[in-house]
This record gives C-alpha cells, sequence and structure tokens, in this order.
C-alpha cells in the first residue's frame, strides 16, 4: 500500500499528501490522474496528480474536502497507508513549444497547472498564470506558481489579496491586449473551466480544460465517466481527461456531474455527525480526566 | 446397471429458490444437488465409448470418468479428475453454457435429455469446498522462470494455476483492487456466490501465486518493462475493455448506465449495501436492459432485486437467438422480467435535470441470415413506439481496449481489435508474449476464456523451458 510520506493543509480544508508511489511516478506525467479508494468499503475516486518526483518516486496529491471520501482522504496523516491507489491513468496533457501560454488555476487546480507550468516553461513557453480563490486564505501554490510563471495574476472575490474579482477578467484583458496568446489550460471547478472557455471562444484561442467527472474503474472499461465532446461521445478515463474547452458539452457534464447528489449528500452529513459525535466525545473524555 | 435401466431414470433438474422470494435477496438462486440426487443423475451416463461431450468441452474434462466415480461414490477420484483438467471447476459449474457444449454433444441429448453434466460438476466442486478434499500443491521443483499474467479473471487465473503448478513462479497484475476479473466485477452474487471464486483465488495464492494490484498494465509498468525485468514469458488476459454503446439520442442522459458500470457498481463495489459502502447506484422503478446476452440477465435480474416495478429485456431479435444461456432466460422470466423481443430502442428521452424519463423503440422482424448465420433484424416502418423508462441499462458487449497495443511493439490486431493468437498456442505475434479472453477473441465467454488461459499455460510451458 502507498504509503504518505508527508501532509498538512495548504489552507483551510485543501491538504497536501506526498505519497509513495514508484511505479505511478516513474510513469506519471502532467494531466494524469490516480483512483483512490481510502478502505474497504471506500468508493473509487479520482484524483489529479498535483506533483511529481520520480527519483524519489513520490507523487503528490492536492485533495479539497468536497465530499465523504476526500473528507477521508484529507484526515490520513503521515506514515499512514492509502488503501488502493491506481495510476497514473488518462492521457497526459500535450506539451509542447506553443510560444505563449495563460494557465489558469481554481482551488486544488493550482497545484494541476504548477505540475503542468513547470513542462511547458521546460518546453520554452512564456507562461502567464492567473488564478483565484474566494479569499486570500483559500489561496493556494503562490510561491510555487510564481517560479515557473513569467507573470503571474492572483484574483480573490473578496479583493483580500490581489484584484478583486473573477479569474476571467484578466484574462480578457491579455486576449484583448493584442499579445500572441497561443493556447490556455484551465483546471479548476467546472463553472471556472466553462467560463473561461467561453472568454477565449471569440479569440479563438485553443483552450484546453481538465474534466472530472464521476468514474468507477478509471480505465475505459465502465463508461460511467462519458462526456459529449464536438457532439461525439468520449470517456474521460482513457480519451481525456483533457478536452477542447469550445467543444465540451458543459451542461451534460454538470448534470451527470450532479447524478448521485443525494447519495453524496446523505454520505457527507453522516460523515460530519460523525466527525462531530468524534470531537464531542474527546471533549467530554478529556474534560472527564481533569 | 444396464444401459436400460440408465435410460429409465428421469433427468433431475437442479432445484432454485423459490422465485417470488430469491427477487428479494441475493442468495443464490440454483440451489445445487444433494449427494443421493448427484449419484443418481451420474448413473444416467451410459458411458460412452467415444464420448462426445468431451468434444464440446473447451478445457477437455475427461466428463464419463467424473460422472462413473460419482456414480460409485468415490467423490475424492472425482474432483481429481476434473481439477486435473479445470482449475475453477465451481465457477463452471455455474455459469458454462453447458446446453451449447457438453450437453450439446451428450447422446442422451438426442434421445431425450442429455445428463446434467453441468450441476455434477458444479455438485462435485462444492463438495471439494465443503468437505476440503483436494489440496492443490506445487509437487514439482521451482523452474526459477518468472511469468506474468495480466489480468486476474478465468483466463489469467486458470493460466496462473496451471503454470505455478509446474514449478513457475507467477504473477499477475490486476488493475481492480482485487482479483476474479468479470467473475467478481460481473457474475452478480446470485448466479456465483462471490465466496466461492475468493476461495478459488486463496487456492492459487497457496500455490504460491502472486498478486500485484492496482497495476494497470500500459499505465502503472509496461508489458516492455516486464520482459526487461526477467520475466520469461507474459500473458495478457485484460478482458472486455470499453463497454458498447449504440450513439442513440439522449444516451448520455443521467440513469443511462454501461451494464459493466451497473454491474461493477453492485458487484465489486457492493453498492446494494449503499449506504454501509460509499459507492451508490442509481436503480429507479422502471428499468430497460438492452440486450440479450448473459450479461443482459444479469443486469436485468440485479435491477430486479432493487425492488422495482418493471424490468424490460429488450432484445432486436427473438428470444430464440439470444446469446444468454437458456438457464438464465428461464430464471429471468420466472422471476417477473418482462421480454420485449424483436424491439430496438432508438432514443432517449429526458426531463429538466437531465435524467432518463422515456425511451422511443421500434419494432423489428427477421430478415435474411447474416454473417453470424442469425437472421438479421430489419426495423418496420412507423411501428415507433414509447416506452417511460427511469433507468437503461446497455449490455450489447464489449470493445478491446488497446492500450497494451499502443504501448508493446510488435503487436498486430485483427480488423477487429482483437490481438492476432496463434489458436494452437495462443501466442502474440511478439514470441513470448501470449494472449487470451476478451482481449484475443469475441467469444467472451468464461469457459472459452479459460479453455484459452489453459492452452497458454501449456504452451508457455513449453515456451519457457526450450527457450
Amino acid at each position: 500500500m502507498p504509503k504518505i510520506l508527508e501532509k498538512y493543509e495548504l489552507a483551510p480544508k485543501t491538504h497536501y499528501l506526498k505519497v509513495e508511489a514508484p511505479l505511478v511516478a516513474r510513469h506519471a506525467e502532467a494531466g494524469q490522474f490516480v483512483i483512490v479508494r481510502v478502505n474497504e468499503t471506500g468508493e473509487r475516486v479520482p484524483f489529479t496528480i498535483a506533483d511529481i518526483d520520480k527519483e524519489a518516486g513520490t507523487i503528490t496529491l492536492v485533495v479539497q474536502e468536497v465530499g465523504k471520501t476526500s473528507i477521508e482522504v484529507g484526515a490520513l496523516n503521515q506514515g499512514d497507508m492509502i488503501h488502493d491507489l491506481l495510476g497514473p491513468l488518462g492521457t497526459a496533457s500535450e506539451v509542447e513549444k506553443f510560444g505563449t501560454v495563460i494557465l489558469m488555476g481554481g482551488g486544488f487546480g493550482n497545484a494541476a497547472i504548477h505540475l503542468l507550468g513547470k513542462a511547458l516553461k521546460k518546453a520554452g513557453n512564456k507562461i502567464i498564470t492567473i488564478i483565484g480563490a474566494r479569499t486570500k486564505e483559500l489561496l493556494i501554490m503562490e510561491e510555487e506558481l510564481a517560479k515557473v510563471s513569467d507573470e503571474l495574476v492572483i484574483m480573490t472575490d473578496d479583493g483580500s489579496y490581489g484584484r478583486q474579482g473573477l479569474v476571467t477578467q484578466p484574462l480578457k484583458e491579455f486576449l484583448e491586449s493584442g499579445q500572441a496568446i497561443n493556447r490556455v489550460v484551465a483546471v479548476g471547478p467546472i463553472p471556472m473551466m466553462r467560463a473561461v472557455g467561453e472568454t477565449t471562444r471569440p479569440f479563438g484561442v485553443k483552450t484546453i480544460v481538465s474534466l472530472n467527472p464521476i468514474m468507477v474503474d478509471g480505465t475505459g472499461m465502465c463508461g460511467g465517466c462519458r462526456v459529449t465532446v464536438a457532439g461525439e461521445t468520449h470517456f474521460a478515463c482513457t480519451d481525456g481527461p483533457e478536452f477542447d474547452a469550445h467543444q465540451v458539452d458543459f451542461n451534460e457534464l454538470v448534470k451527470r456531474t450532479r447524478m448521485y447528489k443525494p447519495q453524496e449528500q446523505h454520505a457527507l452529513d453522516e460523515c460530519r455527525l460523525n466527525k462531530k459525535i468524534n470531537e464531542l466525545s474527546n471533549e467530554t473524555a478529556n474534560a472527564g480526566g481533569k | 446397471m444396464n444401459p436400460q435401466e440408465r435410460l429409465k431414470i428421469p433427468r433431475h433438474e437442479v432445484p432454485a429458490q423459490d422465485p417470488d422470494i430469491r427477487r428479494n435477496n441475493y442468495e443464490e438462486v440454483a440451489i445445487g444437488f444433494d449427494e443421493n440426487t448427484a449419484i443418481e443423475e451420474a448413473q444416467r451416463c451410459l458411458q460412452c465409448k467415444n464420448p462426445l461431450c468431451m468434444q464440446g468441452c473447451p478445457v477437455s474434462i475427461n466428463i464419463p470418468k467424473f460422472i462413473a466415480e460419482i456414480a460409485k461414490g468415490a467423490m475424492d477420484e472425482a474432483i481429481r479428475t476434473i481439477r486435473n483438467t479445470n482449475s475453477l471447476p465451481a465457477v463452471c459449474g455455474r455459469v458454462c453454457p453447458q446446453e451449447s457444449q457438453c450437453e450439446k454433444t451428450c447422446v442422451l441429448a438426442k434421445k431425450g435429455k442429455s445428463v446434467a453434466i453441468g450441476a455434477l460438476e458444479r455438485f462435485i466442486a462444492d463438495y471439494d469446498r465443503k468437505n476440503q478434499i483436494s489440496k492443490e500443491e506445487v509437487t514439482v521443483s521451482s523452474t526459477g522462470k518468472k511469468i506474468g499474467i495480466i489480468g486476474a479473471g478465468p483466463a489469467g487465473l486458470t493460466a496462473a494455476g496451471y503454470l505455478a503448478k509446474l514449478g513457475h513462479q507467477v504473477t499477475i497484475f490486476e488493475a481492480f483492487h482485487e482479483a476474479g476479473g468479470v467473475l467478481i466485477y460481473g457474475i452478480p452474487e446470485f448466479r456465483l456466490p462471490k465466496d466461492i471464486v475468493r476461495s478459488e483465488i486463496k487456492a492459487l495464492e497457496n500455490l504460491g501465486v502472486e498478486y500485484s494490484f492496482n497495476t494497470l498494465v500500459g499505465r502503472t509498468i509496461t508489458i516492455e518493462e516486464l520482459l526487461a525485468d526477467h520475466f520469461s514469458a507474459l500473458f495478457v488476459a485484460p478482458g472486455a475493455g470499453l463497454p458498447v454503446f449504440m450513439h442513440l439520442p439522449g444516451e448520455n442522459l443521467c440513469g443511462v448506465y454501461s451494464a459493466n458500470e451497473f454491474l461493477t457498481r453492485v458487484n465489486l463495489m457492493k453498492a446494494f449495501e449503499f449506504p454501509k459502502v460509499d459507492t451508490p447506484v442509481f436503480c429507479g422503478k422502471r428499468i430497460a436492459v438492452i440486450g440479450g446476452g448473459n450479461t443482459a440477465m444479469d443486469a436485468a435480474r440485479t435491477a430486479l432485486r432493487m425492488n422495482p416495478e418493471e424490468v424490460y429485456i429488450i432484445y432486436r431479435r427473438t428470444e430464440k437467438e439470444m446469446p444468454a444461456r437458456l438457464e438464465e432466460i428461464h430464471h429471468a422470466k420466472e422471476e417477473g422480467i418482462k421480454f420485449l423481443e424483436l424491439t430496438n430502442p432508438i432514443s432517449y428521452a429526458g426531463n429538466d435535470n437531465g435524467w432518463v424519463q422515456e425511451m422511443e423503440c421500434i419494432r423489428m422482424e427477421l430478415g435474411e441470415p447474416d454473417a453470424s448465420g442469425r437472421r438479421r433484424p430489419v426495423a418496420v416502418p412507423g411501428s415507433n413506439f414509447t416506452l417511460p423508462v427511469d433507468t437503461v441499462i446497455v449490455a450489447i458487449g464489449a470493445k478491446t481496449n488497446d492500450l497494451i497495443m499502443r504501448t508493446t511493439q510488435g503487436l498486430e490486431t485483427s480488423k477487429w481489435g482483437y490481438l492476432v493468437v496463434d489458436p494452437e498456442t495462443q501466442m502474440t505475434t511478439r514470441p513470448g508474449i501470449f494472449a487470451g479472453g476478451d482481449i484475443a477473441s469475441a467469444e467472451a465467454t468464461v469457459i472459452s476464456a479459460m479453455g484459452q488461459g489453459r492452452r497458454a499455460g501449456k504452451a508457455m510451458h513449453d515456451y519457457v523451458l526450450n527457450r
């Protein structure tokens, strides 16, 4: 079982996990993902590979707490084992010299674009990075992204850091500035990726998004991750996860990712309740000891 | 007993759970023979000098011999006879399409009803497990040869068992977190209890077979790396690959599943126990399963156990052309599944939230025979009708995943995407790499995969020793 070598909180409810997985690390490239199962009764859930150290034989996952499984992964500590980890899965990002590339990140996506940014920088591209968060304390990977970026723009919804507003604002400004933008890559929540696609569409700039639909096996065998791209059905696990933002049927994607919302909510409520009960019983136990 | 006396014994049918009870549980449907019934049934065998039944068996079990042994109550000998050529008898006794194999060619089939060979095989395998008779062990010394098996399904497990017994050091690479392949993720508990599969897998472990789970060959490690890592031969049996959809409008609506996904959620991930387990599955009130094979029957009967109002099997030909085992069709009907023959889906329509609500179908009629020899279904113009459904399960087959072909040099594929193999040895176009199961043929049954695993095992043994 893969061991967690390093674990810390990047931001509230966002965790950094460095995992010992030599074979995955050896073959992994930017843009790929792994499937994780936390325990015997756990669900198989995909996580984007956020960093790779081939020499050390480690990969990094940046996990944002959104559901039961991500909360459980977030609760693991240094030294713990990940019950099951399969990867690297999916098709790697295209990396070549495009010219100027704008990388767009939101939440955990900042880690993914950092990994891609390193590869694109090495390939000789000029990197402009635009990242955003609701508020300053939720912004992650700023320092690391600054290192691979020729230019870094930070946006927060509440204006607590960087500029106030959405990431698509500076994107539009760059596109309108007249400078050549050869490619845009966005990794983050679906509404953000969709908005990036709509922003670049009138400018005809090739825009890549990394989709994260519901998966089971992650190897092409179940077809649960079907997405419609340019009117054709693709399996995100094998044909993706990266697709042309201008061709993705986002409406369908949003609906399909909500397929198990009631069940997910139920599991999440129960998970939070158990967490609360544990906390309370610990407090009671501590109080009793005094 | 003389042949006349034998012929007088009527065939014993396998008892089954009452349909009204079993549709509410996941326990095994077919109950199996007790010892007396098995002996009586075994006495029906005429012990032909030229046993045609054996010709119908893809792994060439010595059928008359094991049946004669059961007939005289020599159960230990019977199990040894079967295990000699079949490493998964408890599985085959349950999932083989006997009526189109051994029982089809049985002499008695021509005169009335064949010997219940499948039920006898199941009986003796269960007897073995209950009484722990056969202890599989490696009796030969190690050959020092490393052999890799890709995929822990029926083909891979069979080859692994065969090679381990001959003293080779066998490692199975499996993408899932558990071994068994279709026996675990696909075939439901009520048809093949998972305890049985797990005990067969354990038996292989006792033979020294090692498992490497969460290992997708082609991604986690490549064939080229395995060969460089001193594997003398490899058997590629990764299974069904990619589910086929019909590319109909609305096929990506929520509530439309491939049978692979639906069954994997329920069987491997145990979604029927949600929320005790984390993996959910949606199964609504009106379910349409598209297809007429065993997978379609499995999906329909699994859905039925989730308390719906109606479950339909929708098939474009007639029941007669269905590739499913007769017993499965029979059981499905008994349980109350409605068969819409000569019917094909055209499109699906959904609600505002993207959930399937109804499907449009068209009636079919049978025309001229096609390449498969079955009469080709042709749509009847103007016969369209609408069926309200909230769950659709597409079970029309799978195509190969070309991951291994793309990441390995020298592997040729046929125009249908299967790996080209020598039918005698299962060797691919690259020496030392063998292949079997769904990646190498369209046969798509557990027993044919096992037959190929066994053939490959033999050839791999020769290959690694003569190199």
